[in-house]
């Protein structure tokens, strides 16, 4: 498009300009503006001679100069809020205290916790970098929204529980004043975990462990599941693990607009730009056992506007990595993994995406409101949604048998093939029903132990990890993200003692597995 | 400098809005327009940092009130036994209630003042509760926990009974029998979804719950898994005529709206197993 600028336009820029930089001159101006102003400025190289700013200034109405300029250039540019002192809008600050990679649920809540931590208000400038507004890949928004207590490390459940205990007092943490309360649409249905003679075991033991951590959990057998949920057919089950408390389903969407409403009302800054690179200095230092290993500090995040070239450079003394299933790319980034082989600088960070699939069935005669989450030994998982004989279901694959991860197709043989014989088997309801919709996420799949990694990097000594929770990230993210902020701010954690699920297990090879857990 | 601040302010302002509103169909009914007094209030506390700090300080005072009026009886209950603890709980919230076996029931005056003559019935379990009009909530609940023999507990009209409170009554769950949620404003279908589990429950009163949606629906449900309890204070037709059919239909549309381009959808045609 060529703008022919004529006299008044001409003026108005220059007015504008010159507005911007005398505005400058005062330092606590906001650095997207000073980028801004400074594009602004350039444009002196166009004035054509005094004769301008001499009417200009010659009882000149600036208001409606002003005026006229911005109806002119709302004009060229009909339906769009572009406005003259936001060239780019959305640039991101050129310096701040803390970079998020990621706007997930796990990122919000990670912003909100270092806000909420801070002891003098605007303590710690953060920065929160998502790629994309719409949120159309994020696990967060993909998810079937389910919370339980039902582990068998005592690290997941108490952070589930913490996690409950968040959600139970909700609008204490994220209200904001003069705007609706959250509402989490939070159905407590519980959890219903079926065993067969092989788990029936395992199943005990969890119990024994959810108990001592304080989870209201109860075993039930065959007759007494029978009794309670008529409509299921237990044989071959053997024994049922059941969740009486703070275990159910919510609408994911809620959460993370919550957390993100509270965290920005506090003072986080956000921006829409994709982190496509870091600029580090690395110094060699050698270990007790003679050898070398690079260590690295990140100085500048390179974040790229959408749909552009264009980048910018942020300068930050600490990035969390809460990049969802994308953590592993992000970690490469800042070469993390590309030291020499059979060094510790050679092993990644472990996280990757892993295709699933959710259904949406409509089966009128199915369970009604008694309807626990069912989570079946065959690994197929089922809820209701909604009250109208709406359901999802879903199942993770073999290892073998992953989809390829690189669009978000759903494979309806999969239902056909793997799910539908196990759900028909286990409510005969299901024999008869329909497919109404589906969805594909990612799950952050943690490739060496399927837990959470919570921690800083051994080897990039200003970059924390949030991610690879697999499938239980959600249920995790606030007191995940406040477990994080205490590492950040406090330099340890204070509330929940999480040191198991940090980087240290992966060095030296110590899985810290589940048993049992879909 | 001021009007950037205001600008940017907006923005962010604006995008909250927007973000609110990809939720509304599930959100409650909208606010009516802010009054005069409520945006001066508002703009006050956007202004000035004092004013946010008193604001937050107000709600957090009430949240102490709340927290210290249903704070664990731990002591009572160590020197004088659960009995006495649950029914001193009782009173100090301003409720009534009946020990198992007699026909009076202790309750307050109008002045707040009670007599200390529970204090005799150490051994006697509490068989009905009415925490009508009280500040009880999901904590204060532990005080009555110890007491497995409560058949009736009416909750009628408490503001702090959400479901989070409702999801907890499974404490009761081989005694309870009737049970008044009348005129909670907090309670939606996802706390009664829990109800379930009393499954000695052979009354409930369900009437006037604001946030409640297609109530009659949810009764017909409710029946379903609770078939020997009454359900008073719901009509079947209640809700039916707009949201009855909606329901279904309302969760599917929010389903598609999530999935966008993924959603793919079979023919109408019934499916059934091929084994
Ligand atoms: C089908 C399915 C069912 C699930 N069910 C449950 C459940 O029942 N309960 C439960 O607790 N959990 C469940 N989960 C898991 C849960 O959704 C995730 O663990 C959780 O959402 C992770 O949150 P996150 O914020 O880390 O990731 P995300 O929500 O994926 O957020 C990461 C964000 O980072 C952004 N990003 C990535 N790379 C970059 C970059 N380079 N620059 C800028 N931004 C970037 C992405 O755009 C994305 O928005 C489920 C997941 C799936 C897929």
């Amino acid at each position: 498009m060529v703008i022919v600028f004529n006299k008044t336009m001409m003026t108005a820029w220059r007015l504008v300009a010159r507005a911007c930089s005398a505005i400058n001159r005062r330092s606590s101006v906001p650095s997207h503006v000073y980028c801004t102003s400074v594009a602004l400025s350039g444009s002196r190289s166009f004035s054509t001679g005094t004769a301008v700013r001499k009417d200009f200034f010659k009882g000149a109405d600036v208001e409606s100069y002003v005026k006229d300029f911005r109806e002119k250039a709302r004009a060229i540019n009909p339906g769009s809020d572009w406005h003259p002192l936001h060239l780019t809008p959305g640039l991101p600050p050129e310096r701040t205290d803390i970079l998020i990679v990621g706007g997930g649920v796990v990122g919000w809540s990670i912003a909100y916790w270092l806000k909420k931590k801070e002891r003098i208000r605007d303590g710690v400038r953060v920065l929160v970098v998502e790629k994309d507004p719409t949120y159309s890949q994020a696990s967060t928004v993909l998810s079937a929204g389910g919370i339980r207590q039902q582990f068998s490390m005592p690290e997941n459940i108490h952070l589930s529980m913490a996690s409950a205990d968040f959600m139970r007092n909700i609008n204490e943490h994220l209200s904001v004043l003069n705007e609706d309360p959250v509402d989490l649409q939070f159905n407590h249905s519980g959890y219903l975990f079926l065993a067969s003679e092989n788990g029936a075991e395992i199943m005990e033991e969890n119990y024994r462990i959810q108990r001592s951590a304080g989870a209201k959990v109860t075993l039930l057998s065959p007759t007494q599941l029978k009794e309670k949920f008529p409509w299921m057919n237990t044989e071959e089950v053997v024994l049922a693990s059941y969740g009486l408390e703070n275990e159910g389903w919510f609408d994911p969407w809620t959460l993370l607009n919550a957390f993100r409403r509270k965290a920005m009302s506090m003072g986080v800054f956000q921006c829409f730009g994709e982190v496509t690179g870091f600029k580090y200095r690395t110094h060699s230092m050698m270990t007790e056992d003679g050898d070398l290993v690079d260590l690295t500090r990140i100085r500048y995040v390179n974040v790229r506007m959408p749909n552009s070239l264009e980048y910018q450079p942020v300068e930050c003394a600490i990035v969390v990595n809460a990049a969802g299933a994308n953590a592993g790319e992000v970690a490469k980034l800042a070469g993390i993994g590309s030291g020499p082989q059979d060094t510790i600088g050679a092993i990644p960070v472990p996280v990757e995406p892993r295709k699933r699939f959710i259904y949406v069935l409509h089966c009128p005669d199915g369970p009604g409101l008694d309807a626990p989450f069912v989570i079946d030994y065959s690994g197929v998982y089922f809820r209701r949604e909604g009250l109208g004989g709406n359901y999802i279901t879903g199942m993770s694959p073999e290892e073998e048998e992953e989809p390829a991860t690189t669009d978000l197709e759903v494979d309806h043989e999969f239902f056909q093939e793997k799910i539908w014989p196990h759900l028909a088997n286990r409510v005969p309801a299901f024999e008869k029903l329909k497919v109404t919709s589906a969805w594909a996420g990612y799950y952050d799949y943690n490739t060496f132990d399927q837990n959470g990694i919570l921690g800083l990097h051994p080897l990039v000594n200003n970059m924390y990890f949030a991610t690879g929770f697999s499938g239980h990230g959600l249920q995790q993210s606030p007191a995940a993200g406040r477990a994080l902020a205490e590492l950040i701010l406090d330099g340890g954690f204070r509330t929940l003692d999480l040191s198991a699920l940090g980087f240290q297990r992966i060095l030296s090879n110590r899985p810290a597995l589940e048993r049992n857990i879909v | 400098m001021a009007l950037l601040m205001l600008m940017k302010s907006q923005g962010c302002v604006r995008s909250c809005v927007t973000i609110t509103s990809r939720n509304l169909s599930s959100a409650p009914a909208p606010l009516a327009p802010p009054k005069l007094n409520s945006k001066l209030a508002l703009f006050l506390y956007q202004r000035f940092h004092d004013v946010e700090q008193m604001v937050s300080w107000s709600s957090w005072l009430k949240r102490w009130t709340l927290r210290r009026k249903n704070v664990y009886y731990g002591y009572t209950q160590m020197h004088y036994g659960d009995n006495v603890a649950a029914a001193y709980y009782i009173l100090c919230m301003k409720g009534r209630f009946r020990f198992a076996g007699q026909s009076d029931w202790f309750q307050t005056n109008y002045r707040g003042k009670f007599s200390w003559d529970f204090m005799n019935f150490r051994d006697v379990p509490i068989e009905e509760v009415d925490m009508s009009g009280t500040l009880i909530n999901y904590s204060g609940l532990d005080n009555l926990e110890s007491q497995q023999g409560l058949r009736s507990l009416s909750l009628r009209g408490c503001p702090e009974v959400d479901d989070w409170f409702l999801s907890h009554l499974h404490i009761f769950q081989d005694s309870l029998e009737e049970l008044d949620l009348s005129h909670c404003s907090q309670i939606t279908v996802g706390g009664l979804a829990s109800l379930h589990r009393l499954r000695k429950l052979r009354r409930l009163g369900l009437s006037s719950l604001p946030r409640l949606q297609s109530p009659g629906l949810v009764r017909i449900l409710l029946e379903e898994v609770l078939p020997h309890c009454h359900i008073s204070g719901v009509e079947y037709s209640q809700g039916l005529d707009e949201t009855g059919t909606d329901t279904g239909l309302q969760t599917e549309t929010e389903i598609n709206q999530l999935t966008e381009d993924h959603t793919y959808t079979q023919g109408p045609h019934r499916q059934t197993l091929t084994r």
